[in-house]
């Protein structure tokens, strides 16, 4: 089989997956489906980042992504809905005037898109991205990584400050 | 072959529905979902310039940032979700309204 046409085939399979659980995700009226839809696409994304060459990048997203902040999200969807009381309904509000400004707003970046003549480099070959990522990180990027472990920690604190009771 | 267009339409879809997510729910958790789209298809522009336009690796370093200020907004955000939840009795965002005039 031609392996540019498998690419190709991938490549929409993955988008399509993308895109459509993320359809899902928006338009469900039920809680649970769209934490599980939002598990595609975050899957779906770190298949385009395999596409892209950034394999690192795509391990990251399902280590963060999958196993952290969607096994978040379904703990805030449990531990705020009544399960016993199938109460799990999503509502919606507004729904007509925020389509049309949804689709406004996709068609002016699909407008921008084709309109603008963007900067174009030769590909590089695909290498394994890691060893070059953590240099970076020690070198040019030591200060933002620095920041950003800071940052972590400080979220951490405060995440548990906030959920915590008041002993009074 | 798939070039940059490609990879701009898909982030661009996924941008407009974590709009639309953001303004049509009234769960908390649903908006929280809403906002994930939208760092993720940021994230998958980063991506898409850093092969097709740089050719270099700083756009994957930048999505690394972008990760790990999502993980942080996932759980401050949440542990804010479930402390309205103790207060309010509801995660409906029309309810927090404790601070309007």
């Amino acid at each position: 089989m031609n392996i540019n046409l498998l690419t190709q085939i991938v490549f929409y399979f993955f988008a399509g997956m993308t895109v459509l659980s993320a359809g899902v995700v928006v338009f469900s009226r039920n809680l649970i489906h769209c934490a599980f839809a939002l598990l595609f696409t975050f899957f779906g994304v770190a298949g385009l980042y395999v596409f892209l060459g950034a394999d690192f990048l795509a391990g990251a997203q399902v280590v963060i992504y999958v196993g952290g902040i969607l096994v978040l999200l379904i703990f805030g969807v449990m531990l705020t809905q009544k399960l016993y009381e199938l109460h799990l309904k999503a509502e919606t509000f507004q729904f007509w005037p925020a389509f049309a400004l949804t689709a406004a707003v996709f068609l002016t970046l699909i407008t921008i898109m084709v309109r603008t003549s963007w900067h174009k480099t030769d590909l590089q070959p695909l290498d394994p991205t890691t060893a070059r990522i953590g240099a970076l990180f020690m070198r040019e990027y030591v200060l933002p990584f620095e920041v950003a472990s800071i940052f972590l920690l400080i979220a951490l604190i405060g995440a548990a400050m906030i959920v915590r009771r008041r002993s009074e | 072959m798939i070039g940059l267009g490609h990879y701009l339409v898909v982030s661009a879809a996924l941008f407009s529905l974590g709009i639309m997510a953001v303004m049509t729910r009234k769960n908390a958790v649903n908006v929280l979902m809403g906002i994930e789209l939208i760092l993720n298809s940021a994230n998958i522009n980063l991506v898409a310039f850093s092969r097709f336009s740089s050719g270099n690796l700083d756009g994957q370093l930048y999505a690394i940032f972008v990760i790990v200020i999502a993980a942080a907004e996932a759980a401050v955000a949440l542990a804010i979700v479930l402390s309205m939840y103790r207060i309010v009795k509801s995660v409906d965002l029309d309810r927090a309204d404790t601070l309007k005039g």
